[in-house]
């Protein structure tokens, strides 16, 4: 019975949230006339979509000005630690007041300021008020929240369909190749037999939280998490991480003093290779968030054609080269994943690597 | 570059790491180790079948070998008894013809001999009864010569004659 309520919450949460979030697109034709550049506004769309957010925004009614979604806790840590509700802010409108201090939030992100909310800019046209630590729990994290708990809810019943049986039922059908082709595939062709059980579960599950958060960014639910530098990052530094820690005397000899080559040489690549220990997890960040970014801001800026061309021609073009990109994206959602759990393997793999030859 | 680290936002850097290392944390205990154990074992159990099967066909592919060899031997046995039996049949109608042959030429030989001495008799008997029959008729003749009295006379005179001693 409480495994059903789960099914229906996630039912509503996958499939009729949408409606919701869609609703977004009619309140902006509504006001497509009265608006003068609705370029600017496409654009700012885009933009906002592209950033985080305090609070979980579905749409705004433009005609009335509600912004509908769900307010989330806001958690600063300035000389103490500030705890509210992120509908406080009314969608940076106002200043909030904690424990003596001011704060505005400002492109999402949250500034201290005086009691009536003056920010100060510099040329870039970024504040330079004072920024406390945000440690809030704010859209992309509330959605990364969300996406590990399905994740968790999938495999753990995956798992458990193998107790009755070694056959695999149910879920298991569909996850068990996937499994296996991320062992078979990815883990021993790159890391080798000897060594790939121990970064199993590291790259499955870089594998799936890659895949299902990609994939969750295509549902209009507005779910940007790949897309956010910090959230990469925290995923190559992981990588980062292990392939140091991992790695055997031969990786830092290659880095060092890189064997068959003459003296000379070895002075020369040892800074080469060293720059190459950051670039590599550096390259992987960037291409995640340089990929899933780029594929959001096309498709929305498809969706926005709707609303420059308003011709007879412009929707249905709008419409049929979304809905292609929207595959396009369902591949490069899985792709990008596989890329960077293939790549991390391939790290661990130079890391563990036993050179017998010397070349 | 300068848009990236403006974009950075610690505290969702610090989230997602915490978060996905306790992800990686929970999936490994309730997920991967018992669906990768699962699936090693599953391919195990696999492979030990294969295996298994290889070997039965192997041995009854040997056993069928064995049983030709068998069979071809048994073969070869049948054929030779029939052989043998057909030899010894052979030979012993063989025997069975001379010893037939020999025995009827002997029973041939005796009835001829049998024959021969009925022949024998026969003629010995002829002969004494021929040698009566004469006596007999000469006797009658000799009566019926002699009945008159010079007809004696005459055959003493004859007999006389002839012994002219």
């Amino acid at each position: 019975m409480q495994f059903k309520t789960s099914k229906l919450f996630l039912f509503l949460f996958v499939f009729v949230a949408p409606f919701f979030a869609s609703a977004q697109h009619d309140a902006d034709t509504a006001h497509a006339e009265a608006e003068p550049s609705i370029k600017e506004k496409i654009k700012k769309d885009i933009e906002h979509h592209l950033q985080d957010s305090h609070d979980f925004h579905l749409f705004t009614d433009n005609a009335t000005g509600t912004h509908y979604g769900f307010p989330l806790p806001v958690i600063l840590w300035d000389d103490g630690l500030h705890v509210f509700m992120s509908s406080k802010f009314h969608h940076g409108e106002d200043v909030v007041e904690s424990k003596g201090n001011y704060y505005k939030v400002y492109h999402s992100k949250v500034y201290k300021t005086d009691e009536s909310g003056v920010l100060t800019f510099d040329e870039h046209h970024h504040p330079t008020n004072a920024m406390p630590l945000d440690f809030s729990i704010t859209k992309n994290v509330f959605s990364i929240m969300a996406i590990m708990l399905i994740i968790i809810l999938i495999f753990s019943r995956t798992a458990k369909s193998y107790k009755t049986s070694l056959v695999p039922s149910g879920m298991a059908k569909f996850v068990e190749p996937i499994i296996v082709f991320v062992r078979d595939e990815i883990a021993i062709p790159n890391i080798g037999e000897k060594d790939y059980k121990r970064f199993m579960s590291f790259l499955l599950t870089i594998f799936f939280f890659i895949w299902i958060v990609n994939l969750f960014g295509l549902t209009p639910l507005g779910i940007n998490v790949t897309n956010s530098i910090s959230v990469t990052f925290a995923l190559a530094l992981i990588t980062f991480l292990i392939t140091q820690f991992t790695a055997r005397k031969d990786y830092w000899k290659h880095i060092f003093w890189m064997p068959g080559v003459p003296v000379f040489m070895k002075i020369v690549l040892a800074p080469i290779e060293l720059l190459g220990v950051f670039i590599k997890p550096f390259a992987l960040l960037i291409r995640l968030y340089a990929n899933i970014t780029a594929g959001h801001v096309v498709l929305m800026s498809i969706i926005g054609m709707m609303f420059v061309f308003k011709s007879w021609i412009g929707s249905p073009l709008s419409f049929g080269l979304a809905f292609g990109l929207s595959l396009l994206e369902l591949l490069v959602a899985a792709l990008q994943a596989y890329i960077f759990t293939m790549l991390s393997a391939l790290y661990f793999g130079s890391a563990v690597a036993e050179h017998h030859d010397e070349h | 570059m300068e848009k990236l680290i403006y974009d950075f936002s610690f505290g969702l850097f610090f989230w997602q790491l915490l978060l996905f290392v306790a992800l990686v944390f929970l999936l490994k205990k309730f997920a991967w180790k018992p669906i990768l154990n699962a699936v090693d074992e599953r391919e195990s159990s696999i492979k030990e079948s294969l295996k298994a099967a290889e070997r039965a066909r192997k041995e009854l592919k040997e056993l069928q070998s064995d049983n030709q060899k068998i069979l071809n031997e048994a073969r070869a046995e049948r054929e030779r008894i029939v052989k043998e039996a057909n030899d010894m049949k052979n030979k012993i109608v063989g025997d069975a013809n001379e010893a037939a042959k020999a025995e009827s030429a002997k029973h041939i030989e005796n009835a001829r001999l049998q024959i021969e001495s009925e022949k024998q008799n026969a003629i010995a008997q002829i002969k004494t009864q021929v040698a009566e029959l004469s006596v007999e008729i000469a006797e009658k003749l000799l009566r019926k010569e002699l009945e008159s009295q010079n007809k004696q006379q005459e055959l003493i005179d004859d007999l006389l004659k002839e012994a002219k001693l």
